[in-house]
């Protein structure tokens, strides 16, 4: 079987998860990979949390069900692990990526996941800084590059501004690019 | 060289309808419409098709208009799904009976009650007596290639009957996917202008669609609609060997994977036929004789491909997203046995109802479904006829 890369993004309605998860894949596209990405509850809903996911594979994707043993799960939202088992079925190689302004080691107490590896990165504060709103969604993409290299800073930068140039303009773009890069210079492992 | 997209199944069956540039598309615009529609006004608002889109007050309208624009001779789509196919119900039936070629992709969603918006099968599996053909996708590549082939099969001069390209709700339609599209002018050259030999503006051959037609004559055009269905069976393989030439994959009634000595085998309509692929992958590695047959259409109904194709397993499962409400299992599963009953060596065959209104099937429900299928061959028989797969009793 070929091996498949499958990522849970967990987030709010409104926060870009969904996004994250299309931007992922459409990078990966964009390497030649096949891929698939899908949000959990079809339209998602302002505030409610959500999930959404990636699968990306050099070989075609068959499988149509919901991604249950992720490899890599990012929390887009850290208050969602007040009531969500974020790390549920990650395995011994699992990646946990957190958006939260604490050290992977709290993280590791908060959700119990003592396996693979936990990366935090304070995305929010990021994203206050580099776009003037709490978005984000792009720069835990910039962590999780750190965290995995399963697509590389350029092409991603390169996706986001072909896909949202129009959208967001020039000043959006960059604030986007400057997010990725210094989450990805700035989330820790541990 | 072709165009490698990310897109939604939505998006993919919205290009497939810029490509042929529909005469007429009719549709109700809001909820429950699908995304197809909403992507496909805005190739209509930028100009690159030239269709006349029919913004309607209800899918009965939306059918409505269909079937006067079909029967002028217009080349004539629409979308809809779920309760949206209910409301048009009355007209569904009067497309396909008045011959007109029609093409219509349904996003697969459950019916009420209770509420819901998620996929299963009922809503097209109740128009399953309408009289249109009905194809199934797995994938929104194959909800792409197949509204290409159903323009084709619609408009076969021996054929002319309206078509279903059902894929599954949110599963398929939401999920953004690698798609592949042919270049415009293959799928112009695929499709060729549309040939209308009875037109409702055509004055000067004037015909009437649709008169009161009592004893004397409403029977015989019954038949000659079960005669059209007959045919479309026979003339289907010819257009699926063109499209082969042209897409490189052939469309059969039918896809088997891994039958080749298989034992035990699970049929499925959409989506779920890839999840069943994965599953058939992980118990061949185990040594486990398993196989799956993809139905594609579901009209015309495949009885013989479909007792060729299982026959020689020991025991079968049909996977049905969708309940008949009959005491007796779902509508794959009724008709695929009901084509056995000829036949001497038949396996075991059951049927599994799952997924009502979006419960998740993944590789582990169908693993149990096998599972349950090899204790029958060693029981050599069948303990429940209709289960219900992954629910809560």
């Amino acid at each position: 079987m070929a091996k498949m890369i499958e990522v849970r993004f967990h987030g709010r309605g409104g926060q870009g998860a969904k996004t994250a998860a299309q931007l992922l894949a459409e990078t990966a596209l964009g390497g030649g990979m096949y891929i698939q990405a899908f949000p959990e509850y079809g339209p998602e809903r302002s505030g409610a949390p959500m999930r959404a996911y990636t699968r990306i594979s050099d070989k075609p994707i068959n499988l149509h069900s919901g991604v249950t043993s992720p490899g890599i799960v990012v929390v887009i939202d850290p208050t969602i692990m007040d009531t969500v088992d974020v790390a549920e079925g990650l395995g011994d190689e699992g990646i946990l990526i957190v958006n939260t302004e604490e050290k992977p080691e709290a993280i590791r107490q908060k959700t119990k996941f003592n396996k693979g590896k936990v990366f935090t990165v304070n995305a929010t504060q990021i994203s206050l800084d580099t776009l003037g709103r709490p978005m984000p969604n792009t720069p835990m993409l910039g962590a999780l590059i750190k965290a995995t290299g399963i697509i590389k800073v350029k092409d991603l930068e390169e996706k986001l501004k072909k896909k949202f140039l129009k959208k967001i303009g020039e000043k959006g773009v960059k604030g986007n690019i400057d997010a990725i890069e210094r989450a990805h210079k700035e989330a820790k492992s541990g | 060289m072709k165009d490698k997209l990310a897109l939604t199944g939505n998006e993919a069956v919205a290009h497939a309808m810029r490509q042929i540039n529909p005469d007429v598309v009719a549709a109700y615009p809001i909820t429950p419409q699908t995304e197809i529609v909403m992507a496909f006004s805005q190739f209509v608002a930028d100009g690159v098709v030239d269709t006349e889109t029919i913004p309607v007050e209800s899918e009965h309208s939306a059918m409505s208009a269909c079937v006067g624009a079909s029967a002028s001779g217009a080349r004539t789509m629409t979308a809809t799904c779920s309760q949206g196919l209910a409301l048009m119900w009355e007209i569904v039936y009067i497309a396909s009976s008045l011959r007109l070629p029609i093409v219509m992709p349904v996003v697969n969603r459950a019916l009420s009650a209770p509420i819901n918006i998620h996929c299963d099968h009922s809503d097209s599996m109740g128009a399953r007596d309408s009289g249109w053909i009905q194809m199934y996708c797995e994938s929104g590549q194959e909800a792409y290639e197949s509204t290409l082939l159903a323009v084709r099969i619609a408009e076969d001069e021996n054929i002319l009957l309206p078509v279903m390209v059902c894929l599954d709700g949110f599963i398929t339609s939401h999920a953004v996917e690698r798609i592949e599209l042919l270049e415009d002018k293959v799928v112009k050259g695929w499709i060729g202008e549309k040939k209308t030999r009875y037109s409702l503006l055509d004055v000067d051959n004037a015909v009437t669609y649709g008169p009161l037609d009592l004893q004397d004559y409403y029977f015989e055009h019954k038949r000659q609609e079960a005669e059209a269905m007959r045919k479309a069976y026979s003339v289907i393989p010819g257009i699926v060997n063109k499209f082969q030439k042209i897409i490189g994959k052939k469309y059969d009634y039918l896809e088997k994977y891994k039958m080749d000595g298989a034992n035990l085998a699970v049929l499925a309509l959409g989506s779920t036929c890839g999840t069943a692929k994965t599953t058939v992958d992980r118990l061949r590695a185990k040594g486990i004789k398993a196989g799956m047959v993809k139905l594609r259409f579901f009209r015309p109904f495949p009885a013989k491909e479909l007792v060729d194709a299982l026959s020689k397993a020991k025991a079968v499962a049909i996977l049905d997203r969708s309940d008949t409400f009959s005491n007796r299992g779902g509508p794959a599963f009724n008709e695929i046995r009901s084509a056995f009953y000829e036949k001497k060596d038949k396996p075991f065959v059951v049927n599994y109802i799952y997924g009502l209104g979006g419960r998740d099937i993944n590789v582990e429900d169908i693993e149990k479904v096998y599972t349950d299928l090899g204790k029958i061959l060693k029981q050599k028989k069948v303990g429940t006829l209709v289960n219900y797969l992954g629910v809560r009793e």
